[in-house]
């Protein structure tokens, strides 16, 4: 029996988390000796971009009334095409809104935020995050049928190229409870939760306008910016910016944390960071605690002069 | 027009989190009790409606006695009343199952919830709830208008927002942004003293089936002692995030 994947796509492009997603099901299929099968909707992307990450068929579901998400819709289509044991979905924004409505559809159990490839299968037992970022949660599911949504960055994209195939489903899911007005994206701007490098500033930068050589530094490090909870709520950034407790949890490989303290809320949303850099000007600044490396000092020296240190680098 | 907001009564968020000494439960020795961050802002949200709609809200909670004085705070919001299920809830499905057989009967037009408790972080309940009741739902809420037999919901989407009409009743998942931080309503003594005669119903649990059991739990591990690089010498941080963590 197959492992099924959502394949989530963006305007049918893939997302970096599909081929997360799709890595993971291709562990969790090694597990269990069986194959993948990715299921996209309306997607614009080639297969062959992941029967790169090992999804040996791949179910593209054609329907003009899933051309705006609704997660009741969504649910309904993937619950059409997904006849195994065990779904698994990308923890994003929309996929994680299908999941938890297609696990009461299917009657699955329904294990999020998972980390790492379960640790055993039938019941089926995996680690995932809990607590914020606080702790570690080893989830047992009761019952055959499972649906998992994997952490974004945590189990990361691999390659583990099959050769696949293609099947065209043509559905007609009704799709009238919810209809989209107006829909913005801000192009050109990296997607946070999926970013590999994240530049990110507290108070200690003493104004909006100072954000300028935040932007630089990330500019040149392709990372994306983020900012601490008082920053948010002054409104000197916009709230999709906080990382944190209550706002998003993030796990890049590097952070760069600038005039952040470093409060227990803040640490709770990035410390599942692989490396975390962090400049402050208080020496007793708790995030040093937490930090991998640190530079005590004065930022508005220290970030431009490493923005221009790295760009020698990348030469 | 009947709100049903869903509280969770989760752990301060300055708290240390620690497990029993056999890891197989949250410690919850010493933890301050707070409704959910994320639940806040929905309260928040039906409690504006209720002042400019003349909506009824009732809060529900699932949980033992011990989660009252946090279904106290919220009537102590504005609240209009309360239920409990009395059920220490164990995982996402047996919570949104009350949730949804006390919703069944009560003709809510909307239920809002946090997106997410910020203990177990399961984001589930609120699309549970939806499937169960078959409504629609829209997760990740940062705006919320009613209109009649309509709401105009702004959602959050992976690098912008997306502005939709939904038909009622229905489920809204929101966050901050849903209403503004500083929005928030912090009880005044009124409020608290008019929390002590709200009607607080306790019902029964209908279902204690369970979908998904934590067996045991881990603290994160501590990281290596910082290395410190002097602001003089950028170059060595350079390094080091090149050669040493080969993160740049």
């Amino acid at each position: 029996m197959a492992v099924f994947v959502y394949a989530e796509n963006i305007n049918g492009v893939y997302k970096k988390a599909a081929f997360e997603a799709v890595s993971y099901a291709k562990a969790v299929a090694d597990q269990t000796g069986d194959t993948v099968t990715a299921i996209s909707v309306n997607p614009t992307d080639s297969s062959d971009l992941l029967y790169k990450y090992g999804a040996s068929k791949v179910i593209n579901i054609k329907d003009e009334g899933l051309k705006n998400f609704s997660a009741k819709a969504y649910a309904q289509a993937v619950s059409e095409v997904a006849d195994g044991n065990i779904i698994v979905f990308p923890h994003t924004t929309d996929a994680s809104s299908v999941a938890p409505m297609l696990a009461v559809m299917k009657n699955y159990s329904l294990i999020t935020n998972v980390l790492e490839a379960p640790e055993s299968q039938s019941p089926l037992q995996v680690k995932r995050k809990a607590f914020s970022g606080k702790g570690f949660m080893h989830a047992k599911a009761d019952g055959t049928g499972v649906i998992l949504t994997v952490s974004q960055n945590a189990f990361g994209v691999k390659e583990n190229a099959v050769s696949g195939s293609e099947e065209v489903k043509n559905l007609s899911v009704s799709n009238e409870d919810t209809k989209v007005i107006s829909h913005e994206q801000s192009s050109g701007k990296l997607d946070l939760k999926e970013a590999e490098i994240v530049v990110s500033a507290g108070r200690g930068l003493k104004g909006p306008e100072n954000w300028g050589m935040v932007e630089d530094l990330a500019n040149v490090l392709g990372a994306a910016t983020a900012c601490s909870k008082p920053v948010s709520d002054i409104g000197w950034r916009p709230h999709t910016e906080h990382v944190g407790q209550t706002g998003k949890a993030i796990a890049p490989n590097l952070y760069i944390a600038i005039g952040i303290s470093g409060a227990i809320q803040h640490l709770a949303g990035v410390n599942s960071s692989k490396t975390i850099v962090v400049i402050n000007s208080d020496p007793e600044a708790p995030f040093f605690k937490s930090a991998d490396y640190g530079v005590v000092g004065d930022a508005f020296q220290i970030v431009p002069a490493l923005t221009e240190k790295i760009k020698a680098l990348k030469g | 027009m009947k709100i049903l907001v869903c509280i969770s009564s989760v752990p301060d968020t300055t708290s240390k989190i620690n497990f029993t000494a056999d890891k197989s439960a949250f410690d919850k020795n010493g933890i301050q009790w707070v409704i959910n961050p994320l639940d806040e802002f929905a309260l928040t949200k039906a409690v504006k409606l209720q002042e400019s709609q003349g909506a009824t809200v009732t809060v529900i909670n699932v949980g033992d006695a011990t989660t009252e004085p946090v279904i106290r705070k919220a009537l102590a919001i504005g609240a209009n009343d309360a239920v409990r299920v009395n059920l220490d809830p164990k995982d996402s499905f047996s919570t949104a199952k009350e949730i949804a057989s006390v919703a069944q009967n009560g003709g809510y037009d909307l239920i809002l919830c946090g997106k997410e408790s910020i203990d177990y972080n399961g984001g589930s309940v609120p699309g549970m709830v939806a499937q169960l009741l078959n409504q629609p739902f829209v997760n990740a809420s940062v705006g919320l208008e009613v209109n009649g037999a309509e709401a105009t919901a702004v959602r959050e989407i992976e690098g912008g927002k997306e502005t939709i009409s939904v038909k009622l009743p229905a489920v809204f998942a929101g966050q901050k942004g849903l209403v503004d931080e500083k929005d928030l309503i912090i009880p005044n003594m009124r409020g608290i003293m008019s929390a002590r005669t709200k009607p607080l119903q306790v019902v029964e649990p209908v279902s204690a089936e369970v979908k998904v059991q934590g067996v045991s739990y881990d603290s994160v591990p501590p990281r290596a002692a910082v290395k410190m690089v002097s602001p003089d010498n950028l170059d060595e941080l350079v390094r080091l995030l090149h050669e040493e963590a080969k993160v740049i």
